[in-house]
Formats: C-alpha cells, sequence, structure tokens
C-alpha cells in the first residue's frame, strides 16, 4: 500500500492558500465492551460557513490518522466523523487552475486515492459517521469506510463533480454502483448535477442504501458509535440487497448515455467520462477502478471546459452576490408595501414573488374588475400549490394570501415605495402609467419596470421625479430564473439603484447592472443568436439543419425551442427594438413576420418533430449554408456583439456578460457561459483581433 | 368531589458523566446537550413510553442564563424532539434544583395534574461559575440579615466545623477517603455505569470525543495524600478540595409517574415517594440543612431514624455529611449511608445532583429487598435543605 508521501508531492504553490481540514484522532470507548475505537474528526478550524475541504495538506493529515490507526493492535474499529453540522464537502479546488500540466493533474488524484482507501482496507472495520453536508470527495470519504451512518439532519448529500466538469475520482465512480447499483449511483453521479446540480438529504442517502443506518441529529454520533458497537460484537450484521452487474446495469448505463447525449451532445467531456467510469467498474478490480479515475482526473483537470466550470461556478457563487456597480447598500430605502401596476401572468408572478420573499403588502392594479380577479385568484392559487406540496405552512400560506390585494384605482399605492409595472410593452402606455403612479407616491417612492426593452431613459423622461425610475428586468419563468437584469437610466440616482440592488436581493434574485441600452443584455445577445439563425433559414436553410447547428454548445435548447418558449410574438417585438436601434446586425426575416401574423404559437408538435405549418413558412430561399456555416456565423455574432456591448459600456466586464447568460438563459458551465468558450474556440480572436480574458478567464 | 391523591413511582434515572469544570471533559460541550441527551436515553431506556404522554419536563439549573437559560426545560425538550404538546419549565433551588424538579412534579401528579414527567437538572459549572451574574440585595448586609460568609459554600462549610468541634478535619478528610474508595469499589462492580448515557464532547483542538465515565473521582486517595491540600477558605481551615465536591459539569434526569400510569404502560417502578420536606436554616451555616429537614419528614411519618435503611445524602463538605450523622447518632462510616460513594468523589454539578441520588438509591433498593425505607437528603445554599422519603416497591 502506498502512502502520500512515495507520490510526488504537488508542488506546494499549488495550494499555499489551502484551509488544511485537520484529521484529529481521539480513541473513545465503545459501549456494551465492544473496545476501543479510533475516532478521528475531520476539522478546519473554522465554522459551518467555511466547511471542511481535502487539498493535499488535509489529505495527508488523514493518511497520517489512518496510518496510526492501522498501526496498532488493540484497537476494535475507525470511525470517521465531520465538525458540526459539516463532513465534507470535498476536494479544495482553489489550487486546480494553476496545475499546469497533466502529471501534476495526475497527482492529486492519486493522493487523494491513496489516503481515502485505506479506509477500506483496514484490518478492522471502518465508520463512516456522516453527521453532516457532504459532497464529492466527502462523499468518498464515506463511500471507503466498511459502514455509514447518515443524520436524519444531513441538508445536502452529493457527487456534484460532473456539474463543474470533473468526475467523482477519489474512488465515487466505483466504489458507488459497486455498493448501490447502476442505477441509483447514476442518479448521483449524472442525474442530479445535471438537474441544476440538485442535492439529496439525509434520508433519501439512507432510502437509496448509501448508509446502513441513519439516526436523528440531536445524539448522531453517540447513537451511531452504540450502532458500530453492536456491529463489531457481531449483535448487528448488515445486509445489503445484491447488485445486478449485467442487464440492470447495462441498462442504467445506455439510459443515462442517452440522456446525457441528448442534453449536452458532447459539448461536455466530463459526464460522458464519469458513465464510462461507472460502466466498467463493475468488471475491474479496486487497483484498476482508482488507476482510471486518476487518469480521468487528469485529462479533465486540463480540460477548458473545467476551468470554464470553475470560472462559471465562482461567477454565480461570488460575482452573483457582489454585483460589479451595485451602489453601497446603505443607500437602499426599506421596501413595506410594493405595488404592481397590471394584472396579468407576468404581473401575478412578481406579486406572488415579492409577497413570498419581501412578506408586505403587494398591491396589484387594474382598470378591468375581471382581470383584477383573475390576477388575485391567481396568486391565491399558487400559494394554495405551495401548501399542497409542503413547501408553506398554513400559516404561512393564511399571511401570504392576506398580504395579495386587488385595487381598481391606482390610489391604493399611496403608501408603496416600490411599485413596479408589468403592462403592456409599449413606450406611452407605460409612460402613462408612471404619470399615474407618481399622482399617489411619495416622492421617493421607486418605480420599477420589468420592460425587457424599451428605454428606461425615456419611460422616465416625461416625470417629476425621473431619478427614482429603474429597470427591473426578470427573466421568464420568474420562480425559476434568478437573473435581475437591474437597469440605469440617464437620471436614476443611486438611492434608487441601491433600493433596486437590496430588493433584489431579499428576493434572492442575482442582479447584474446594466446601462439603458437596447434590449439589455440577454435579450439582445439571444435575439442576435437566433436571429443568426433565422436569417440562415431564410437564405434557405432547411429550418431542422438550422436549428440543429448549434446543438455542438449543449445549450438548454435549441434556437427554434426557445423561440417557442419566449413566443414568436414577444420576441418580434424585442428584434424590432434592436432592429431600429442597430439595422445592420438586427434582421428580421420576413419569415419570422410571416409567423407571427398567423398567430402560431406552437412551433414544435409533441412528438418534437417542426409543425409542417412552420416548416412550409420557413421554407424558400436559394443560399442554404451547412451547420458549421451557421455556428460559426453564430458564433462570430456573439463576439462581435459582444465587444460592442463592453465598448459601449452595457456592463463592467465580460464575467457579466457571462453571468447574466447563465443565471438568465441557463447557459452552461462547460462554456464558462460564452466569453471562455468565444476565447478557446479562437472566435473572440478571429473577430475581435483579442481576447476577452487575455490572461485567462477570472470571475472577480 | 373529593380528590384521592395518587401515589408516585419513581421509574428510571439517567445522567451523563460528571465532568470537571474549566478544562474538563465538558469544555466545549453545551449545558442543554447535556440535558438533551439524558432526556433521549430516558425515552429509548423506556420505549413503553409514548412521547406524546409526557405531561410535564421539568429541569433545574442554578444559573439560568445562556445555554442554561430559555426556561430550559421547555428549550430541551424541543431539542430532544419530544412532541411540540409536552410543556416544560426551568426550576431553581441552586443544589436541590432536581430534588426539587422531582418533588414539585410529583406533588403534581399526587394532585392529578400530570400522569408522567421527566424531571432532572444541569449544571455547567464551567460555562457558569459560581455567583455567575449575582447581584444580592445590599439589605443582607446593612440589615445583618445574613452573614457575609453565608455567600461563599466553603465559608459556610468552615462555619459548620466551628458549630462542631467534634468533627475534625482528620474526620473530614477520612469520609473524604471512604467516599473515593466507594466510587472505586462500585466502578469496578459495574455499579455506577448503568446509570451513565455516554456524551459526545466536543474538543476543536482534539476533535470528538465521548465521555463514557466520571472525570473527577481520584481513585487511591489517601490520608497522607488529603492531608497536605491547602485550605482556600481560611488559613489553617478545615475545608480542602480533598474533602468537598468539587466544580463540576453534568446533567440528571428521571421518570416519574403515577403509580397506576406507570402499570398501565408497563414502566416497571423502582420505588414509591412517601414524602418530602425542606427546611431553612441560617444562611451561614446551610450544610446543616438535612438535620431539620429530614427531622420535619421524619416526625410527619411517625418514623424515626432506624427505619431509614439506605441514605443516599449529597456530599458538598464532608462536615456537612458528617453533621447530618453526628446528629442522628448514626456512624461516620455507617454502611446504610451512600453505598456507592457520593460527590466528593463523583461530583457535584449543583442542580443536577438530587436526581443523581435517587437514581443511586433506587438501584440500592432493588439490591436491598430486605429495606423498606431510604431517603435522598442534600443541602442547600442560602440555608436551606431538603429531604425526600422513599419506599420499596
Amino acid at each position: 500500500m502506498s502512502t502520500p508521501t512515495d507520490a510526488p508531492q504537488p508542488s506546494a504553490e499549488l495550494f499555499a492558500d489551502e484551509v488544511v481540514t485537520k484529521a484529529f484522532a481521539r480513541d473513545v470507548e465503545l459501549p456494551y465492551g465492544a473496545g476501543t475505537a479510533v475516532l478521528i474528526t475531520l476539522d478546519n478550524g473554522h465554522d459551518h460557513t467555511k466547511p471542511n475541504t481535502f487539498g493535499p495538506g488535509g489529505l495527508t493529515s488523514l493518511s497520517e490518522a489512518i496510518d496510526a490507526a492501522a498501526a496498532r493492535t488493540d484497537i476494535a474499529a475507525v470511525a470517521v466523523t465531520g465538525k458540526p453540522f459539516i463532513f465534507a464537502v470535498g476536494a479544495d479546488l482553489t489550487g486546480v487552475p494553476r496545475i499546469e500540466n497533466h502529471e501534476q493533474a495526475h497527482t492529486i488524484g492519486k493522493l487523494g486515492h491513496d489516503a481515502f482507501r485505506k479506509l477500506g482496507e483496514l484490518s478492522v472495520p471502518t465508520f463512516a459517521l456522516v453527521n453532516g453536508a457532504a459532497m464529492g470527495g466527502g462523499v468518498e470519504v464515506a463511500l471507503h469506510c466498511t459502514y455509514r451512518t447518515i443524520s436524519s439532519g444531513v441538508p445536502a448529500f452529493a457527487l456534484p463533480e460532473t456539474f463543474l466538469g470533473l468526475v467523482p475520482g477519489w474512488g465515487g465512480t466505483y466504489l458507488l454502483p459497486n455498493l448501490i447499483g447502476a442505477e441509483q449511483a447514476l442518479k448521483l453521479i449524472i442525474d442530479n448535477p445535471l438537474a441544476q446540480n440538485k442535492t439529496i438529504k439525509g434520508p433519501q442517502v439512507y432510502k437509496m442504501g448509501i448508509a446502513d443506518a441513519m439516526f436523528e441529529p440531536a445524539d448522531f454520533v453517540e447513537e451511531s458509535l452504540r450502532w458500530a458497537a453492536r456491529v463489531v460484537n457481531g449483535d448487528i450484521s448488515v445486509r445489503r440487497p445484491e447488485v445486478d452487474k449485467e442487464e440492470a446495469w447495462t441498462q442504467a448505463v445506455n439510459n443515462a448515455r442517452f440522456q446525457v447525449e441528448g442534453k449536452l451532445r458532447g459539448a461536455a467531456p466530463a459526464p460522458v467520462r464519469a458513465l464510462e467510469l461507472v460502466d466498467k467498474a463493475r468488471h475491474r478490480t479496486r487497483d484498476e477502478g482508482f488507476a482510471a479515475e486518476d487518469d480521468a482526473l487528469a485529462d479533465l483537470i486540463m480540460s477548458d471546459q473545467l476551468k470554464a466550470g470553475l470560472y462559471a461556478f465562482d461567477l454565480t457563487q461570488k460575482r452573483a452576490r457582489r454585483p460589479a456597480g451595485a451602489p453601497g447598500k446603505e443607500l437602499a430605502r426599506p421596501v413595506t408595501k410594493v405595488g404592481v401596476a397590471g394584472a396579468g401572468l407576468m404581473a401575478g408572478q412578481l406579486a406572488l414573488l415579492f409577497a413570498r420573499r419581501l412578506e408586505v403588502p403587494v398591491v396589484l392594479t387594474d382598470l378591468d374588475q375581471d382581470r383584477l380577479d383573475k390576477g388575485v385568484a391567481y396568486v391565491h392559487g399558487e400559494v394554495d400549490k405551495l401548501l399542497a406540496k409542503g413547501r408553506v405552512s398554513a400559516d404561512k400560506a393564511g399571511r401570504l394570501k392576506s398580504l395579495v390585494a386587488g385595487s381598481l384605482s391606482k390610489d391604493a399605492f399611496f403608501d408603496a415605495d416600490f411599485v413596479i409595472e408589468a403592462v403592456f410593452e409599449k413606450m406611452e402606455i407605460k409612460q402613462r402609467v408612471f404619470a399615474e403612479v407618481e399622482e399617489v407616491v411619495s416622492p421617493e417612492a421607486v418605480l420599477a419596470t420589468n420592460t425587457s426593452s424599451l428605454s428606461i431613459t425615456e419611460m422616465a423622461s416625461k416625470l417629476r421625479h425621473p431619478e427614482r425610475v429603474v429597470g427591473f428586468h426578470f427573466f421568464n419563468p420568474v420562480a425559476v430564473l434568478p437573473l435581475l437584469e437591474i437597469i440605469r437610466g440617464e437620471k436614476t440616482d443611486d438611492a434608487t439603484l441601491a433600493t433596486a440592488f437590496s430588493t433584489a436581493k431579499t428576493l434572492k434574485k442575482s442582479a447584474v447592472l446594466c446601462k439603458d441600452a437596447p434590449a439589455f443584455v440577454v435579450n439582445r445577445l439571444l435575439t442576435l443568436f437566433m436571429g443568426e439563425v433565422l436569417s440562415a433559414v431564410a437564405e434557405g436553410t432547411e429550418p431542422e439543419v438550422a436549428d440543429r447547428a448549434v446543438a455542438p454548445l449543449g445549450l438548454p435548447m435549441s434556437p427554434l425551442m426557445l423561440l417557442q418558449l419566449v413566443g414568436p410574438a414577444v420576441a418580434l417585438h424585442v428584434s424590432e427594438t434592436l432592429n431600429a436601434a442597430f439595422p445592420e446586425r438586427f434582421r428580421i426575416s420576413e419569415q419570422q413576420r410571416t409567423l407571427v401574423e398567423s398567430g402560431k404559437t406552437e412551433l414544435f408538435g409533441p412528438d418534437f418533430q417542426l409543425d409542417p405549418e412552420i416548416k412550409e413558412m420557413f421554407s424558400g430561399g436559394d443560399n442554404p449554408s451547412t451547420e458549421e456555416q451557421i455556428l460559426n456565423r453564430a458564433l462570430e455574432a456573439l463576439a462581435r456583439e459582444i465587444r460592442i456591448m463592453l465598448d459601449e459600456g452595457v456592463v463592467a466586464e465580460p464575467a457579466d456578460i457571462d453571468l447574466c447568460l447563465i443565471t438568465g438563459a441557463g447557459w452552461p458551465f462547460h462554456l464558462g457561459g460564452i466569453t471562455p468558450y468565444l476565447d478557446r474556440s479562437g472566435v473572440s480572436q478571429k473577430v475581435n483581433g483579442t481576447l476577452f480574458h487575455p490572461d485567462g478567464p477570472k470571475a472577480v | 368531589m373529593p380528590r384521592t391523591a395518587r401515589d408516585v413511582v419513581f421509574v428510571d434515572g439517567a445522567r451523563t458523566p460528571f465532568g470537571k469544570a474549566g478544562k474538563g471533559l465538558y469544555a466545549e460541550t453545551r449545558a442543554d446537550d447535556l440535558v438533551v441527551r439524558v432526556i433521549r436515553e430516558l425515552l429509548r431506556r423506556n420505549p413503553g413510553l409514548p412521547p406524546a404522554r409526557i405531561d410535564e419536563v421539568a429541569i433545574a439549573a442554578t444559573t439560568q442564563i445562556g445555554d442554561q437559560g430559555l426556561t430550559i426545560g421547555r428549550s430541551a425538550a424541543l431539542l430532544a424532539g419530544l412532541p411540540r404538546s409536552v410543556p416544560g419549565y426551568a426550576i431553581d433551588r441552586m443544589c436541590a434544583g432536581a430534588m426539587t424538579a422531582v418533588t414539585t412534579t410529583s406533588a403534581s401528579i399526587s394532585f392529578g395534574a400530570y400522569d408522567v414527567v421527566i424531571a432532572g437538572g444541569v449544571e455547567h459549572m464551567g460555562r457558569h461559575p459560581m455567583g455567575e451574574g449575582v447581584d444580592p440585595n445590599p439589605r443582607f448586609l446593612s440589615e445583618q440579615l445574613v452573614d457575609p460568609s453565608a455567600l461563599v459554600m466553603g465559608n459556610t462549610a468552615e462555619n459548620l466545623h466551628d458549630r462542631f468541634p467534634s468533627i475534625t478535619k482528620e474526620r473530614a478528610d477520612a469520609f473524604a477517603v471512604r467516599s473515593q474508595e466507594k466510587v472505586a469499589k462500585a466502578y469496578a462492580d459495574g455499579k455506577i455505569q448503568e446509570d451513565l448515557v455516554e456524551m459526545l464532547v466536543r474538543s476543536t483542538e482534539e476533535g470528538y470525543g465521548l465521555a463514557t465515565a466520571d472525570e473527577p473521582p481520584r481513585p487511591g486517595t489517601t490520608l497522607e495524600s488529603l492531608a497536605g491540600l491547602k485550605t482556600p477558605f481560611r488559613p489553617h481551615g478545615n475545608v480542602t478540595p480533598g474533602n468537598a465536591a468539587g466544580l463540576n459539569d453534568g446533567a440528571t434526569g428521571a421518570l416519574i409517574a403515577a403509580e397506576d400510569t406507570a402499570a398501565e404502560l408497563g414502566l416497571e417502578a423502582r420505588m414509591r415517594l412517601v414524602d418530602f420536606s425542606f427546611a431553612g436554616v441560617e444562611p451561614e451555616v446551610m450544610g446543616v440543612g438535612p438535620v431539620p429537614a429530614t427531622e420535619k419528614l421524619l416526625e410527619r411519618q411517625g418514623l424515626t431514624m432506624d427505619d431509614i435503611g439506605l441514605v443516599e445524602i449529597n456530599e458538598a463538605f464532608a462536615v456537612q455529611v458528617l453533621a447530618f450523622l453526628e446528629h442522628f447518632g448514626i456512624a461516620d462510616d455507617d454502611e446504610r449511608v451512600n453505598p456507592w460513594g457520593g460527590a466528593i468523589a463523583l461530583g457535584h454539578p449543583l442542580a443536577s445532583s438530587g436526581v443523581r441520588l435517587m437514581t443511586q438509591l433506587s438501584r440500592h433498593f432493588a439490591e436491598r429487598p430486605d429495606v423498606r425505607y431510604g431517603i435522598t437528603t442534600m443541602c442547600v445554599g442560602m440555608g436551606m435543605g431538603g429531604t425526600v422519603l422513599w419506599e420499596r416497591v
């Protein structure tokens, strides 16, 4: 058995700032006369806000603690647990961007295996007592142990590696499927990471058979040790269902492969690699399985997709929480009542969100009693759904319903601090609504608009207090997409902006500050991107071919699917705004107008095939392009437009563009949003003569 | 309708191992967590008791702030996962806190207001040193309501030596040595361990550990080793850290039930409550408190000390136990008294100790079918004593 000291050490500078998770070992007397156990506590010396992770220092500490236990003949068991609320959340990734070559990358994988595998190879049984959050390498530490107990209070348990661009390569792809079967294992290794990086809770970990026993958090470690003592004594024998390594395994891998290919089209290597490892894990020895993981980790650590993934992760974890350009939060004014002008579907979604997150009264207004009733009824109905799903208590549901009311007159806004309009997307209408609102509210009340493309400055221009107007642009579906574009008009003052940002934070939205430019960020880029595809169709490319052309990027949906989701009329409206502003870059095809005039909103049939009528509308033209040509043209248009937007100062940095695309359009981590991909694919250089990230992508 | 008093029984008792305050076992462990562990252990040991049947959780603590505050009986019940329908409250009678938790809830059971309760106590003297946050009324001194020595327990013990000149330091030390010896023997015989519930202990420097035995006992203590100890309360005095209980952390809990309810739920009663009594004495000799409390009780029940086959008396100070024994004409080494030793060796986390006495008495009853009556008794700060009379079932 090798020890970390045999392996080449990754250079210390790579992880110079590692917060070392120490492995403290103490003897404990097991109950029922079961003998002495060594209890290892993983603890980095910080509270739960800085969870335990494993860098080279942490792995060495754990390895030494296990070695010391292995050298003893007077112990009956080894147990590993975490610090309060945290077991361990995986590898310390801070040094990964500094890794320069394959050999260094390979060493990281091996170091983890060499430390962890000892837990499965001691002469005494080992027990993982998973007391708190466990992810990645933390889960793998537990998998290496002979037995596992889990606290029913564990809030998050996950193998998120493939989400970032790695594989669970410290034993996860080998041990987990051999423990619970490929189907269940792939839920953790593939399905959950690809579903917005979902995590599971303690009871599910037990139900899936990953843990052998579950105890309540109040005295979890004590009861786990009692259980361990009874296992050591032979009073309890752990039985696990036999794993089907033939047909069921093959079937599970094939299903997952189908799903991964459908979603990612080969754009992200990590899930594919993880699948291969799981597929072969059934017939490999431990040595073979772990060696294959080392190789996969080394390849992936050196991949562009991982670099983009880590960049994207940092964007969502750090930059999203401290929006660039936001004024000091001390300038923000309290929001104790919200007005929503309008009672349509969007207004209803906004009212629900404001009521849930701000927990202040929300008044919807409309001129039509029927629409108003429907708007309020929609919110109440959504609250009932939350109640039925157990997402809110009956008391909370009662409170939310009582917070949301409707009024035919805008007089009801008189004491609101924040009024958002969600009326028809037409400048004169919005200006009139704001003018009416201004008649009743205080001079400081913020007037926010959810417009997707109209000018904030123009909308404010006729008001007595234009400085209180701010763009507050949500993305549909409001409850799902985290992005909020906050748009500063020419006269918007800092207090208004600060109030908008602080409100966004309470709404749990990730806000990005944008200049008052046509269609802001996400709609401008998506419209451009879709426009290139539609232009290719208009020029004579088969719509299916054009729609499939951008599939290699692994976007969440194809351009025509997106057009259907947004709605052809809305999309056309945004296109017209952009076309008016930048006619040379934003073109509108006649086909697009025909589509809107036809009134058809469903482009695809239930079989996901293009509707024949749509296909007919999208015919004609005599200059078809190849898929490759369309992809290039779309990417080049993006690179060009993003450069222009940065020059115009629409947002502060390329990172903000990427954050918008990730949180507002669901663009994937493996592209890093888009600018890291445009750089690495050579498009930035070709189109702009420069890179967006000359020194590599940096999130902050 | 005339009210009928119900008989009350002691069903079960458990406690954490006791630790040394300061840098001991529980230096980084919360007091409420100790209580939670005890409550959960009582439920585990008595699976026949549906948690929703618990009518009250009465937990005592002398210093009711921080992790011993927030109405600890209720907060510990919630933290222990008892149904939210189960109420709880906090009790304080200093050292007799847990004893009072038992007598008060027992009286309520007898009255018919409860069927089953959890009563216990906790004191984390490391996190809450004696006297933390106290603010004695200046009138105590200006009007000479109490002697200035009354607020320092060690001084009250020295005062007892003055009052009972026959109780010498040598006798006190000899008593202390026997307490250590008896505890060591009881441990060797596996007697004490049955009442303990092992407790996870945190250390940021060493990682988690497991407390499985009391930390304070000093097996091998001799008269010689005690002779040279300092007398911190008086120059050339009599009270030393060796013949007094230390400063300790720990929690205790007991399951108390109406005898009929215990039968209904199949809970085995270990002893029956007969009566209890509390009495006041001069605060500066608080250690003598058990004497009038016991006298009052015996008189009311028409019993004499000869009828009492077992005595569990808290050993806050050897002198205070000896004063009690001398008063009742009991020999210093009488076998009826603290058969498994006492607080001088095991420790005395103030408000928790009363239930430790009861739990151990209940064990003695099981071993001594010849004994009908036993008492648990203790002295209390500010000049009080409490005595509870129990009977074999």
